[in-house]
């Protein structure tokens, strides 16, 4: 394979804070040598564009097996490349669900030959019934990255516990839904006086924290690995930050929706805006920028939620939640930090590096040997968002028509281009 | 004439292994290795308990540990009686006081009691008349079963347990006989090692004076005897393990397992076995490993040496 220069491109790696101009070569499929290198074999221009290592969206949801209509892994991934990311963690809430190492293998097995890394998150209980354990080891043997509770929290703390403690043996990974169900059931919306307004049945935040201060508290008895799985309140980040103080292995995600949008975003019943967890406050919003910075928040995901419009254009209570993020991870995220609303460096590190760790995955860095998945992207250029261009198979989102600032130009994948922009 | 001999067995009852100083152990271990003689088992004094009483007094189900009960009673000239209380007064409402008192009225010299409750045979002895001998206590003690894997095992390494490396693998938390082998097997100067996920490990098990191991390869490493201990199948639904595949793949003893430990090694299994669950047939039927059966041999002369050393104390 001929060596490959991106020259005069600006090198942003969040592993080492690298913020530089310089030229990165590629050589094999790896970063053969960065900054101020000789340029050798094929050159790419860059001049005036930014290189980031490829993104890991840690919470993707897949359609496939059973639910190809909303989306395939093919479909997925295209979506993913032509948003910078290179990795995916698909959620375990397939047909059937992910909870046997034979589904692992098969997901993994329809990953390879994608343009992208595929990996898996396995169910944490049998058919997500939040009481029977899956066969953890053996999945992680067979390769899931993380064990996940899916929409639903495991809302028996003794179940919880004794999860806990078995991952632990294997050092595997496991997320949790923090919500309180007793709190949550039956609600659609953050409670607030948006939500009385609107007359919608509402969850207070705090439900969030209860859940979220049990798993941890839990974490700390067992030494099991958590990762709470969409934070999106002030509370529950304050006691993350408090938690994790006290060094305990917790790991909190949050979408990158909750990220640039708040529960006004919602309007007049706008069901494309409606998620789970619900959009909150703007002083959430805010808390959670702040969390994201300051690394109390680990990892920033797409929550990408393919859903057909038949699923979508319904009344607001019944409409199903969730939205796809896999192209809009990067851009949402560049517009973030074009506003100056959240450090671009920050950002970086909560979907490449961040993700990579807290994973055991490969890749989310800019170093020599590294594999050479990397985005660029032009940091500045405006645009408008059509959803009817996205190449989700699902067009749901709230950004749609929203002005966006920062755009992919290129997507690499192993040295090799895997999508450019027209 | 019996290994007894110039010592006197001063207890009363047979509770929990912490009821016994060394010197009690070591010498009702030898009483035990003198009943372990055939000869002497089948064909000795009748006499030692001639006259006496023994009531097996079972709340749970049990075969092999009661016939033992009552085959060493018989074989010491007792006259033994079993009752089956899973199926009789206690359903209809009586609680273990009005049994003992049911008890005391018959007179027995020996009571022996299995019961779902840790403390229940601890409670009856308070109240009865006779020698309690505890033949299993919900997840406290089995002391019984302690005692006659340690005279499999002084069988197996002549008689010295010092310097000899031990693992427990298992389901320890909701094993009664884990705990009294681990009292037991300390006090004689083994090494112990409990393995198990941690969801089957009791918390602070560390604090029992053992190392604890969550993976079979690190924990099996160097031991000279394992001992296995059954999986309850019904924990699998209970979210303490996945499957019993799973189990079995991560802490079921196989050769390709066994071979982590030290040549030579022997295996032990308090029975029931699952086959497939927590140990493999070629394990479970290697004559040259597996202890098993010996086991179930040594469990009539033991029951008989502690039927022996409390008859003593009652004279």
């Amino acid at each position: 394979m001929t060596p490959l220069t991106l020259t005069d491109i600006r090198i942003l790696d969040p592993e080492s804070g690298r913020d530089e101009t310089g030229h990165i070569r590629i050589e094999d499929g790896r970063i053969a040598a960065l900054g101020n290198v000789a340029v050798r074999g094929d050159v790419l221009a860059g001049r005036g564009l930014t290189c980031a290592p490829g993104l890991i969206d840690a919470r993707v949801k897949a359609g496939e097996p059973g639910q190809e209509n909303r989306e395939t892994l093919a479909s997925a991934a295209r979506a993913a490349l032509a948003g910078g990311v290179t990795q995916i963690v698909v959620q375990p809430q397939t047909e059937p669900i992910i909870d046997d190492m034979s589904l692992v293998d098969f997901i993994m097995r329809k990953g390879e030959s994608l343009d992208i890394d595929v990996h898996v998150a396995g169910a944490l209980t049998k058919g997500l019934d939040g009481r029977t354990m899956t066969e953890i080891g053996l999945m992680s043997e067979a390769g899931a990255v993380l064990f996940a509770s899916g929409p639903n929290p495991v809302e028996d703390a003794g179940i919880m516990r004794r999860l806990m403690a078995y991952s632990a043996t294997f050092n595997a990974l496991i997320s949790n839904s923090p919500v309180t169900p007793s709190l949550s059931d039956g609600s659609c919306a953050h409670e607030s006086d948006v939500a009385a307004r609107l007359g919608l049945p509402a969850a207070p935040a705090v439900s969030e924290r209860i859940m979220a201060e049990r798993d941890m508290a839990l974490a700390e008895l067992t030494g099991g690995r958590l990762l709470l799985d969409l934070i999106s309140s002030a509370e529950t980040a304050d006691s993350v930050r408090r938690f994790k103080r006290r060094d305990i292995d917790v790991a909190a995600s949050v979408s990158i929706n909750h990220l640039a949008l708040n529960e006004l975003d919602i309007g007049d019943y706008r069901t494309f805006a409606k998620l789970d967890p619900p959009l909150r406050e703007e002083r959430d919003r805010q808390a959670l920028l702040r969390a994201v910075e300051d690394g109390t928040i680990d990892i920033i995901v797409s929550d990408h939620d393919p859903q057909s419009a038949g699923r979508k254009r319904l009344p607001y209570a019944e409409a199903t939640p969730g939205a796809v993020g896999l192209e809009l991870l990067l851009p949402v995220g560049l517009k973030l930090a074009a506003e100056e609303e959240l450090d671009l460096m920050a950002f970086l590190r909560a979907v490449t590096v961040a993700p990579a760790d807290l994973l055991g995955l490969e890749g989310g860095r800019l170093r020599e040997g590294a594999p050479a998945d990397l985005v660029l992207f032009d940091a500045t250029e405006p645009w408008v968002l059509d959803s009817e261009r996205l190449l989700s198979r699902s067009k749901n989102t709230p950004f749609d028509g929203r002005r966006m600032t920062g755009r992919v130009r290129h997507t690499f994948k192993d040295g090799r281009i895997v999508y450019s922009a027209v | 004439m019996t290994p007894f001999e110039g010592y006197e067995f001063s207890k009363r009852h047979c509770l929990d292994i912490s009821d016994f100083h060394r010197a009690d152990i070591e010498n009702l271990l030898a009483l035990g290795a003198h009943y372990a003689d055939l000869d002497v088992q089948k064909h000795g004094p009748r006499d030692v308990l001639a006259g006496k009483t023994l009531v097996n007094l079972f709340f749970e189900n049990s075969t092999r540990t009661e016939k033992s009960f009552e085959l060493a009673g018989r074989r010491l000239g007792a006259d033994v009686i079993s009752m089956q209380i899973a199926s009789s007064s206690v359903k209809k409402g009586e609680t273990l006081l009005d049994t003992a008192a049911t008890l005391n009225a018959m007179n027995p010299d020996l009571l022996v009691v299995r019961h779902g409750q840790s403390g229940a045979p601890s409670l009856l002895a308070q109240k009865v008349s006779c020698s309690v001998i505890n033949a299993g206590d919900g997840t406290h003690a089995h002391p019984t079963q302690a005692l006659l894997d340690a005279l499999t095992l002084r069988q197996a390494f002549d008689g010295d347990f010092s310097g000899i490396r031990i693992a427990i693998c298992g389901d320890i938390l909701h094993s009664r006989v884990a705990r009294s082998n681990v009292q037991l097997l300390n006090m004689l100067g083994a090494e112990v090692r409990l393995i198990g996920p941690p969801t089957l490990i009791p918390t602070d098990a560390d604090q029992w004076g053992v190392d604890v191991f969550h993976d079979m390869k690190d924990g099996l490493a160097g031991c000279d005897a394992i001992m296995m201990l059954r999986l309850q199948l019904e924990r699998m639904s209970g979210s303490f393990v996945p499957s019993q595949r799973e189990y079995f793949h991560f802490y079921g003893l196989d050769r390709s397992k066994l071979a982590y430990a030290k040549d030579g090694a022997v295996v032990l299994h308090p029975g029931p076995i699952n086959r497939g669950v927590e140990i493999s047939s070629g394990v479970a039927d290697d004559p040259d490993i597996s202890l098993i059966t010996q086991q179930v041999a040594a469990g009539v002369a033991m029951r008989m040496a502690i039927l022996h050393a409390l008859a003593e104390g009652i004279q």
